[in-house]
């Protein structure tokens, strides 16, 4: 796969008299991913369809998106042939995203348990 | 040639030791990527923290009220002929922005071969699964508006869930648009040959260059992966 990647590099900077900073690579890779993207995403409707419950319901949610998200970033997006320095600079900041929102998660636990308690509403 | 060579990647070192060799190198510090390239990635990794705050936004509300919450696989379902089909639309919606990323890494491939009618045509093609989805999105907006969702209130539960529907899809939504719109100037670029004329653009006068398309490509997948999110987290949740 390297071998072929590298091959169909110097191929097209011979090939071309004016050479760009261009990503090729073969067109099954694409044809590939086009493909899995479908299938994840029908699993995730199906999710859905079977009204699956608890946590396989959101295991599974998280699962095909997480799945998804990383092979359009990784192969449509190309991330996967870029250099590390940028990857780490593009994929690390979102973590703090995380962070975030495991943050709020627990802020509004606290929230709904005040509401529940001094509001008297809900159960 | 000798410019090409600088920016192979057979020439450095890869891994950790490539990154700590890339930051110190005392020149630019993204190699083999051009900075047209490097602020578009930059400008999507703005864009993330955007969208991540909407949704972590969504999740509070979600979490933290004491009213039942709106069961979107009820809300989002479409009759055909007497059968309601859960969130039938929204599948339909994520299959037509799947094909659309499709059709763009295709003609990214194809641009890189200096295909011009092929790379014209999915662009287009790229921007009428576009164009399809907002339609959609129009059709569901409308829908519900007619059902009575409100920013600040619905029939079914908790007030919050308008609020943060119409923010979140509406928000995505525009950049779809703002999307084909781009697809369609680019398109248009690769069918008069300004790219392989270097031809300078119009606004920003830097010449034509096949790059853009894969620029453009960058910001129309990052499209598609938000709505990965939305389907996930806001739909299907």
């Amino acid at each position: 796969m390297a071998a072929a990647h590298a091959a169909a590099h110097s191929a097209s900077h011979s090939a071309s008299p004016t050479a760009h900073e261009g990503q090729q690579h073969p067109v099954r890779v694409y044809l590939v991913v086009w493909g899995w993207l479908f299938v994840l995403s029908l699993f995730s409707y199906l999710v859905d369809y079977f009204h699956l419950q608890g946590v396989l319901r959101w295991g599974l949610i998280l699962l095909f998106m997480g799945l998804k998200a990383a092979l359009i970033v990784a192969v449509f997006m190309h991330m996967v042939w870029e250099r590390l320095a940028l990857a780490l600079a593009i994929l690390l900041p979102p973590v703090a995203v995380l962070v975030f929102a495991a943050l709020m998660a627990i802020e509004s636990e606290h929230t709904l348990w005040m509401r529940q308690t001094f509001l008297g509403v809900g159960d | 040639m000798n410019t090409a060579l600088l920016h192979t990647q057979a020439a450095r070192p890869p891994g950790w030791r490539g990154v700590v060799a890339d930051w110190s190198s005392d020149q630019r510090a993204f190699k083999g990527a051009s900075w047209g390239k490097t602020m578009m990635w930059i400008f999507l990794l703005s864009d993330t923290f955007i969208f991540g705050c909407f949704l972590l936004a969504y999740m509070t509300v979600r979490a933290s009220t004491t009213v039942a919450w709106p069961n979107p696989s009820e809300v989002f379902a479409l009759e055909i002929a007497g059968t309601n089909f859960p969130l039938l639309l929204i599948a339909i919606m994520t299959f037509v922005l799947i094909s659309s990323s499709g059709t763009m890494a295709m003609a990214v491939n194809y641009a890189y071969r200096r295909d011009r009618v092929k790379t014209t045509a999915l662009i287009l093609l790229t921007a009428l699964f576009g164009a399809a989805f907002v339609g959609m999105q129009a059709f569901e907006w409308s829908k519900l508006i007619h059902e009575g969702v409100r920013p600040w209130e619905n029939p079914w539960g908790a007030a919050q869930f308008g609020a943060t529907f119409f923010t979140i899809t509406g928000f995505h939504g525009t950049h779809v648009t703002i999307g084909v719109i781009m697809l369609l100037i680019v398109a248009r670029k690769v069918w008069r040959g300004d790219l392989d004329q270097e031809r300078p653009g119009g606004l920003t006068g830097r010449r034509g260059r096949y790059e853009m398309v894969e620029i453009a490509g960058l910001y129309w997948h990052f499209v598609d992966l938000v709505w990965v999110f939305i389907f996930a987290l806001f739909y299907l949740w």
